[in-house]
């Protein structure tokens, strides 16, 4: 275990030495590397920002019943009933049409209202569901909509579900550009080590003439590229540490204007962990590619 | 122990390096390989040290059959040997020390006895306190002498060396083959391939000789 430990320590050592070699060309590398990461995470962060967001405006759904001008009160009860009995309904609250009017006044719509000849409110139900799925919202709208005395049925949290729809299209398309960047990431860690394999082959076959193993030889070009990937990793977070530094002012102004109190997240610790694992991974894999074709040929 | 048995050995498009070799060389015997450039001398180190496979026959050391050895086991045989190239393969952008001290590094030597165990075999050569040059800085016959460190630093019981006496003077010619004697002396197998058989001759070593890949000397085998 402790040779084992050894090998890999001296590997390491190795790796960073081959890093701080070539000071510019590493930087470069790890900078690219940290643009092509941050993208995505800046992608990721905005969106669930935004989703948050979102979910803080709409609260809990509700849907709105307005009944027709002329409903009697037997009406109002038979639909009351209905909703109390439907097992798709969590809560029903009651609004009559003097009451609705009140909130409008209430509204600061004060002149609006005493300039009315009549009250041109119908009563209503306001009704939020058990659950979250957007199918029972739609089934329990068409349901009601066919019941007698009932005029117009308005899902109060449409806008929310077209939000939602939006934001997980834009979820899927960073998720699109993050395999991209990925994808990209690999081929460059491919061909930094393609062109070590290269440039070291005299210290390799050297190496090999001496008794070195497969894995004695493989295991600095693993470690270069993964602690090149934890480096690029680090820096993608710094970036993505600035922009929301950047963004955080004007989204608050924002927030502000409009009465609201928000500040913007960036990456907690599990985020960015997983961040620097994934950018060590990608470099990991690219260089476990590249030795295992440009290395094994020159092994054997 | 070096064993070939009826080897041959042809290269892709025809040509035949080896033909039908066959020889012993007992343990702590000292052999001098010799022949005309293109007789087949670096063909038959390259198979003992498993670059090269026989085309036919078997090559055996210490009892270990190299022709069949499976590529991963090959590493580990090459460990029980002291190569000496013949261009001696050192590693110029590192220190004297580090290239000595790299078998030690590929078997997995705690660091404090690698060192000293390459600052032995440096003094063994007479390259103490050169630890820290370049091996650019040293002339031909310290470059031969450094290689020549390297490849006894793991105490081989089998030494090989492919013409470390060619392209110098007569004077660090003499004094490399001082070098191979004494580690013979010490009970080392040693196979020397050379153009010059007068320089071992004092120690009455076997000879082995090739002509165009055929044994035509082999003094007991």
């Amino acid at each position: 275990m402790s040779h084992w430990l050894y090998l890999h320590m001296r590997a390491m050592g190795q790796a960073l030495q081959r890093l701080a070699a070539q000071p510019l060309g590493s930087m470069l590398s790890v900078l690219v590397i940290g643009i092509a990461l941050a993208l995505p995470a800046c992608g990721y962060l905005l969106l669930d920002n935004i989703a948050r967001l979102a979910h803080g405006v709409s609260g809990a759904p509700e849907i709105s019943i307005f009944l027709a001008m002329d409903a009697k009160q037997a009406v109002i009860d038979e639909v009351m009933e209905r909703l109390r009995d439907d097992e798709v309904v969590k809560t029903v609250r009651f609004v009559s049409r003097d009451n609705a009017l009140q909130e409008l006044e209430r509204s600061g719509l004060d002149d609006v209202v005493r300039a009315l000849p009549e009250n041109p409110l119908p009563d209503a139900f306001v009704v939020t569901v058990k659950g979250d799925d957007p199918a029972l919202f739609g089934e329990l709208s068409a349901r009601v909509k066919r019941w007698r005395g009932v005029e117009h049925v308005q899902l109060d949290s449409e806008w929310v579900d077209r939000l939602h729809a939006l934001l997980e299209l834009a979820k899927t398309a960073v998720l699109a550009l993050a395999c991209l960047l990925a994808f990209a990431l690999v081929v460059i860690t491919f061909n930094t080590i393609r062109l070590q394999i290269l440039t070291q082959r005299h210290e390799i076959e050297v190496s090999r003439l001496l008794g070195a193993t497969d894995p004695f030889i493989r295991r600095p070009f693993y470690w270069f590229a993964c602690l090149q990937g934890v480096l690029g990793g680090v820096a993608a977070l710094v970036a993505v540490w600035i922009v929301i530094g950047v963004l955080q002012s004007p989204t608050e102004t924002l927030a502000a204007a409009y009465g609201a109190i928000f500040t913007l997240r960036g990456p907690n610790g599990m985020e960015a962990l997983a961040l620097v694992g994934f950018a060590a991974f990608l470099g990991w894999l690219g260089s476990a590619l590249s030795v295992r074709r440009h290395l094994t040929e020159r092994l054997r | 122990m070096i064993v070939f048995e009826h080897v041959t050995k042809r290269y892709p498009g025809g040509y035949t390096a080896l033909a039908d070799v066959s020889f012993t060389l007992r343990h702590g015997e000292l052999a001098v390989l010799c022949g005309h450039s293109g007789a087949g001398k670096s063909t038959l180190l390259k198979m003992i040290a498993a670059i090269e496979r026989p085309t036919r026959g078997r090559v055996l050391i210490n009892g270990q059959d190299v022709s069949r050895l499976k590529p991963s086991a090959v590493p580990y045989l090459r460990r029980s040997l002291g190569l000496v190239m013949q261009d001696n393969r050192l590693l110029h952008d590192r220190s004297v020390f580090d290239n000595v001290v790299l078998p030690l590094v590929i078997t997995g030597h705690p660091p404090k006895e690698a060192a000293r165990r390459a600052a032995a075999a440096l003094e063994r050569v007479g390259l103490a306190g050169r630890g820290n040059e370049r091996p650019i800085g040293l002339s031909g016959g310290e470059q031969q002498r450094l290689a020549i460190a390297r490849a006894i630093v793991n105490r081989p019981s089998i030494l090989i060396a492919d013409e470390p006496t060619a392209h110098l003077d007569n004077a660090y010619a003499v004094e490399i083959s001082r070098l191979f004697k004494s580690f013979n002396a010490a009970g080392v197998t040693v196979l020397v391939t050379t153009h010059d058989a007068a320089l071992f001759m004092t120690n009455r070593p076997r000879r082995i000789i090739l002509d165009h890949g055929k044994l035509v000397v082999g003094d007991g085998a």
